[in-house]
C-alpha cells in the first residue's frame, strides 16, 4: 500500500484527498469502505505533509552535453565563481 | 563665362561645393516619407517632403540594417545624413544615416509593428494560452546565471514551494546575440522536455536593455513552446512582446516566482483543512451510528426479549381457561341432560310401579303372565315384588 501511494505525485495525492474528503462529508458510504477511505485519507495527508516538511530545494545548471542532451551542473559552484 | 564644362564636370563641381559645406555634411531634416521602396541589393530609396518641398533620399544597406523598426510611407520623421550629388542624374539627394521615427523613439515604433504583426497572426491569443501547472515539479528558469533577477526567483521559489527543482539555462539577456540565446534555450527546453514549467525574463532596465524580450524569435519561440512559459521582464510598467505572447505574465522575476508555484504554507494549512474535515465527518459518521445503535439497544426486545414471549404465554393461557371453562360447561351440560334422561327413564320403569304394591307376575318360562287363561291350576308363578319376588303355586283360575 505504501509503495501505491509512493507513486501519486503531490498533485494527484491532493486530488484524491479532495475526493475522499467529499466522500466523507456525503456519508453515503457503507460503515467499512468508509473507514478504508478515511485511513487513505489520514495517510495521504502523512505523506504530504511528510513531503512539504522534508522538501528541499534542488537547484541545477543545464548545460548541452556533447550529443546535445542536457547535463546538469551545480549551480552554486558557478555562482560563488561569478561572484 | 569663357570656360566651357562637360555636364560630368558641372555635376562633379556642383558636387564638390555641396560637399564643402559643413551644414551639409552632418544635417538633420524633418519631413514624411512617402515613395518608401526597399531595393533587392538591400538598399532603402525614398522621398522625404513636406507640405510644400520633397528630396530624394537614399538609405544604403549596411545603415538600413541598423534600422530597429520598419520605416513605412507618411510616417513622420526626422532623417540624419548628407547632401551630396548623384553626378549620372544630376540630382543632389539626402544620404540618410540614420532615421528616427517622430516624437517617440524608434524602438516603440518596432515596438508596435511587431506587436501589430504578431497580434494579427494570433499569437497572442487567450485561446492559445496553456494553463500553469498547479504544483510544478520541474522549472526552467532562462535568464542570465548573473544578475538579481536569477537570485530573487531562486529564493522566492525555494521559500514558497521547495519540492520544484530549478534547473537554470543560462543565456545572456541584453546584446545582440540575446534573442537568439534566450529563443533557443526554450526551444531546448522543449526539445528534451527538461521541465513543466518555463519562467523566462530579466530585471528591469532601458528600453534597450530589455530589448531581446521584444523580439519576434523569442515571441515565436515562446508562443510554440509545449511547456507553459511565464515571462517575467523588467519592472511593473514594462510591457514585451514575451509578456503578450507568453502563457502568463509577471510584473517582476520576484512575481514571477510567486506565480510559478504555491506556497507551502498554504498547502500545508490546507491538508490541516482536509485532515479536520475528513475527522469531523468520521465523527459525524460514528455518531450517527451510536445513535442508531442506541436507539435499537434501548428498544424492549432488547433490554426485555421475553417480554413478547410473555405476553404470549398469557394469550396461551387465557385460551387454555377458556378452554377448559367451555368443556366443563359441556360436560356438566351433559350430565343434567344425563340426569333429566335417566329421570325421564326411571320414571318410565315398571320397576316403580312396584312400589306402589303392584307385581309382575311371571311363568316359569319368564314369560309375562297378563291373563288368567295363561294359567292353570298346579302352574308355579314368580311375582316380582318391589324388593324381591316370590314362588307362588296356582290352586284355582277365575276368570273375572
Amino acid at each position: 500500500m505504501a509503495g501505491k501511494k509512493q507513486t501519486l505525485s503531490f498533485e494527484e495525492s491532493l486530488g484524491r484527498l479532495e475526493e475522499i474528503v467529499r466522500h466523507l462529508e456525503k456519508g453515503d458510504l457503507p460503515l467499512n469502505d468508509t473507514l478504508k477511505l478515511y485511513e487513505e485519507g489520514t495517510g495521504l495527508i502523512a505523506s504530504c505533509s511528510k513531503m512539504l516538511d522534508e522538501a528541499e530545494q534542488k537547484v541545477v545548471k543545464l548545460k548541452k552535453g556533447p550529443d546535445r542532451s542536457p547535463i546538469e551542473s551545480d549551480f552554486e559552484d558557478e555562482n560563488s565563481h561569478d561572484a | 563665362m569663357d570656360q566651357t564644362l562637360s555636364v560630368t564636370e558641372l555635376n562633379l563641381y556642383i558636387k564638390n561645393l555641396l560637399e564643402s559645406q559643413p551644414m551639409l555634411a552632418h544635417i538633420s531634416v524633418r519631413g514624411e516619407l512617402s515613395n518608401y521602396k526597399i531595393y533587392p541589393s538591400g538598399h532603402h530609396y525614398f522621398t522625404l517632403k513636406d507640405s510644400e518641398s520633397s528630396i530624394r533620399c537614399v538609405m544604403f544597406k549596411s545603415s538600413a540594417d541598423k534600422l530597429r523598426f520598419r520605416p513605412e510611407d507618411g510616417m513622420g520623421v526626422t532623417v540624419y545624413g548628407r547632401v551630396s550629388v548623384y553626378p549620372r542624374d544630376g540630382a543632389y539627394q539626402l544620404y540618410c544615416a540614420h532615421i528616427m521615427p517622430e516624437g517617440i523613439g524608434d524602438l516603440q515604433v518596432a515596438f508596435r509593428q511587431l506587436k501589430e504583426k504578431l497580434e494579427a497572426e494570433g499569437l497572442f491569443d487567450e485561446s492559445h494560452k496553456k494553463p500553469l501547472p498547479r504544483f510544478p515539479g520541474k522549472i526552467a528558469i532562462v535568464t542570465s546565471s548573473a544578475g538579481a533577477a536569477v537570485h530573487d526567483m531562486i529564493r522566492i521559489l525555494g521559500k514558497r514551494w521547495p519540492m520544484a527543482k530549478i534547473l537554470l539555462l543560462p543565456v545572456r539577456v541584453q546584446g545582440t546575440e540575446a534573442p537568439a540565446e534566450i529563443a533557443g534555450a526554450i526551444r531546448y527546453a522543449n526539445e528534451f522536455d527538461v521541465a513543466d514549467l518555463i519562467i523566462t525574463g530579466r530585471g528591469g532596465g532601458s528600453i534597450e536593455d530589455l530589448w531581446a524580450f521584444n523580439d519576434e524569435r523569442v515571441a515565436r519561440a515562446i508562443y510554440v513552446s509545449r511547456i507553459p512559459v511565464i515571462s517575467a521582464v523588467g519592472h511593473e510598467p514594462d510591457v514585451t512582446i514575451s509578456d503578450y505572447v507568453a502563457d502568463r505574465r509577471a510584473s517582476t522575476p520576484s512575481n514571477a516566482a510567486e506565480i510559478a508555484v504555491p506556497d507551502c504554507r498554504e498547502i500545508a494549512d490546507l491538508l490541516d483543512a482536509f485532515d479536520l474535515r475528513s475527522s469531523q465527518a468520521m465523527r459525524k459518521r460514528i455518531t450517527a451510528l451510536w445513535d442508531r445503535l442506541d436507539f435499537c439497544s434501548t428498544r424492549r426486545v432488547i433490554t426485555a426479549p421475553t417480554a413478547a414471549f410473555d405476553l404470549r404465554r398469557l394469550e396461551v393461557d387465557r385460551m387454555r381457561e377458556r378452554m377448559s371453562a367451555a368443556g366443563e360447561k359441556q360436560v356438566s351440560r351433559c350430565r343434567q341432560q344425563f340426569v333429566a334422561l335417566t329421570s325421564a327413564m326411571e320414571a318410565m320403569s315398571p320397576l316403580l310401579v312396584l312400589t306402589r304394591g303392584y307385581a309382575i307376575a311371571s311363568s316359569e318360562e319368564g314369560e309375562c303372565v297378563r291373563s288368567v287363561a295363561q294359567l292353570q291350576k298346579g302352574d308355579r308363578l314368580s311375582l316380582r315384588l318391589c324388593d324381591g319376588t316370590a314362588q307362588c303355586l296356582v290352586e284355582d283360575t277365575k276368570r273375572s
